[in-house]
């Protein structure tokens, strides 16, 4: 049996006061992570996988949000947690790492400073000099070069590739056993995207971190994820291991999301396939399946929401939100020969 | 660092050169009269501009008029000749009032300015920030023509609160110097106290939106540390310029009203004095001063500005 859960997010629902009304960012999100796992939070811009990500550490507490459900870690109930708690267990408990390495970094401190500086944030007794060595260590632990030297340079000395690297050893200052990545390889070139994912790859495996990686790239899940959540207009569209998603994908957002791949092993097509149409307001949602405006398999029953549920059998925890019947949906995906979301013939709009 | 200071030194000393060109041009060369008349005031028999044209050698090439000018400034033998007076002792007597109220005046309006806008930027949409708001608006709004004069009727003549203008001097007697310079100070301060303290706040309103302090948070550091060291300091370098300009504009301009104003007898008073009877010598040498100190205290301001932000200190290595 696999360990138990260090975090768990039960029914999380972040929600925005805004002019147009509430916009409800995250609707109903559940997952677990164990030690030593790799939990992939996919969609794309605004399907609130980063708002899931931030709330976690109660980055997105504001007077303008409603934040309700549950976020445990380790037993301990976040969410209602108060401020000082919440700070003692960023860092030292849950380390961050974020997308854009440029303007992530303070570009007035040293790089070592600001590492320096959540050390000493935590552990108030170790001295500059103890936490200066200690950033020494990290640095060369995610392989920067002549770390005693380049601990001293400032942020925009540092390439992209070197930046992100530095944001990961200041993740992991303290040693914590949660690992969130919010679109770490965004913003770097591809071959350096490749290095920074080996790098957590290894980190997690060594570690037993436990890392929740947020990415609209199916090429970066495929790398490293063990279980997947597909995020689409702020709710979980469908669930499962890494196999589960790719081979047997269940919710034909997934299939679009597949089919827009690019695939080395096979002929280039004209154009890359894309899902038509652009994800609905958040502020007006169309009544039943959000997808539905957009999917070329729409029917009747598609006007009344979908719940999240396991649709092939029962003891599985491969769960989609999808009407269509399972056998149904194998033989819609394949487009071509491959997984895929055949264009539509005219989209409506909800 | 060192570096950037020498570079930015030398670069200081030819802006120096260039702008006492200019005042030599625009004083000596440019005016259709001859320049001896002028510089003896209005009143001047014939004898005094024929000295004066010697003295300056006005019929000898423009170069060497130049240098004859600049040698009169450095040495301290600029005189204004009705009466016979040294412009060297009265620039050098003025300073001190001068220095004393703008000083003064910019540790006002910076600290009180810092402290308001910080207190509404990290309260922004609460009833303090809107009151800045109010406050600073009236404050940009009111003329220092109007201001002071009211100051002086409310606060001197009626309640009698402070002493009615002039100047003592810091080493005579500390309290009286402070006590005289409490509203000359609040005159030149009030309106860059609401201007700095808007300028923070939106500053810092939009450095609270950078990646990095979501990054500082992310690392469990405490709120207040969160907007000291990381939202503050970034947000202070812009204001850094903006006070270098302000505070050289007030050394050569603002203090001219407000020492005349206030009675205070420092180099603006001198100054204005000077437009009004049409001496031209201290004109020149309060120009010349006047320069050197907006130009210098840029120059502070950039090696302050490259203390704050390493990205600023451009070639050779950030140290």
């Amino acid at each position: 049996m696999s360990p138990a859960p260090l975090v768990s997010v039960r029914d999380l629902r972040v929600g925005f006061a805004t002019e147009g009304g509430l916009l409800q960012a995250v609707d109903g999100v559940s997952f677990d992570v164990r030690p030593g796992e790799v939990v992939a939070i996919v969609g794309e811009s605004g399907s609130g996988k980063s708002v899931t990500a931030q709330t976690i550490i109660g980055l997105t507490r504001s007077k303008n949000a409603r934040i309700e459900g549950s976020v445990k870690l380790d037993g301990e109930e976040l969410l209602d947690a108060g401020d000082a708690t919440l700070r003692r267990l960023r860092g030292e408990k849950i380390g961050m790492v974020f997308q854009d390495p440029m303007t992530s970094f303070n570009p007035v401190y040293r790089l070592g400073t600001q590492i320096v500086e959540a050390i000493r944030a935590h552990k108030g007794d170790v001295g500059k000099e103890q936490a200066r060595r200690r950033a020494v260590e990290l640095f060369e632990s995610v392989g920067i070069p002549n770390a005693e030297r380049r601990i001293d340079s400032y942020p925009h000395e540092f390439s992209g590739g070197m930046r992100q690297r530095a944001m990961i050893a200041m993740a992991l200052a303290l040693e914590p056993e949660v690992l969130i990545a919010d679109e770490p390889t965004t913003a770097l070139d591809v071959t350096i995207q490749a290095q920074i994912l080996h790098l957590l790859e290894d980190l997690n495996r060594e570690r037993g971190l436990a890392t929740i990686l947020i990415t609209h790239d199916l090429g970066v899940v495929a790398e490293v994820a063990d279980r997947v959540l597909v995020m689409y207009a702020g709710r979980v569209v469908e669930e499962g291991t890494l196999d589960e998603i790719f081979y047997d994908p269940q919710h034909p957002y997934t299939w679009g999301l597949m089919g827009s791949l690019t695939r080395l092993d096979r002929p280039r097509p004209h154009r890359l396939p894309q899902i038509a149409g652009s994800p609905p307001s958040l502020l007006d949602l169309p009544q039943g399946c959000p997808f539905r405006p957009r999917c070329p398999h729409e029917f009747s029953k598609c006007t009344e929401y979908p719940s999240l549920e396991a649709r092939l059998t029962e003891a599985t925890d491969h769960r989609d939100r999808c009407w269509l019947k399972p056998e149904e949906k194998r033989e819609k995906r394949q487009v071509e020969g491959q997984i895929g979301l055949e264009a539509p013939q005219e989209i409506s709009r909800g | 660092m060192l570096r950037f200071i020498t570079r930015r030194l030398v670069g200081m000393v030819f802006v120096l050169f260039v702008v006492s060109i200019l005042v030599f041009l625009i004083f000596n060369v440019v005016p259709n009269s001859p320049p001896a008349q002028r510089l003896a005031g209005k009143n001047a028999t014939p004898t005094l501009v024929k000295s004066i044209e010697e003295e300056w050698g006005f019929d000898e090439p423009l170069p060497q008029q130049y240098a004859t000018m600049m040698k009169k400034v450095f040495t301290g033998e600029l005189i204004q000749y009705s009466p016979r007076v040294s412009v060297h002792e009265r620039i050098e007597e003025g300073i001190p009032a001068t220095l004393s109220l703008s000083i003064g005046a910019g540790i006002i309006w910076l600290s009180l300015g810092l402290v308001l806008g910080y207190l509404a930027a990290i309260r922004a949409g609460g009833w303090l920030d809107r009151v800045l708001t109010g406050v600073a608006i009236a404050g940009v709004s009111i003329p220092v023509l109007l201001l002071a004069p009211v100051l002086i009727y409310l606060l001197t003549y009626k309640l009698e609160i402070f002493p009615n203008g002039g100047y003592v001097g810091w080493t005579e007697d500390p309290w009286g110097w402070f006590t005289h310079l409490i509203l000359p100070w609040f005159t030149v301060a009030i309106l860059s106290i609401g201007f700095y303290s808007r300028v923070l706040r939106s500053n810092m309103l939009d450095v609270m939106n950078e990646d990095y302090v979501r990054t500082a948070r992310a690392k469990g550091l405490s709120e207040r540390r969160v907007m000291t060291r990381h939202v503050l300091r970034n947000s202070l370098i812009p204001v850094v310029t903006l006070f270098g300009l302000d505070f050289g504009a007030t050394i050569a301009g603002t203090a001219i009203i407000t020492e005349v104003l206030y009675n205070i007898e420092g180099i603006g008073l001198y100054a204005a004095e000077s437009v009004t009877k049409f001496e031209l010598p201290p004109i020149m040498g309060i120009t010349l001063y006047g320069a050197f100190f907006v130009v210098f205290i840029n120059a502070l301001v950039d090696i302050a500005y490259a203390y704050l932000d390493p990205r600023v200190r451009l070639g050779g290595t950030a140290r």
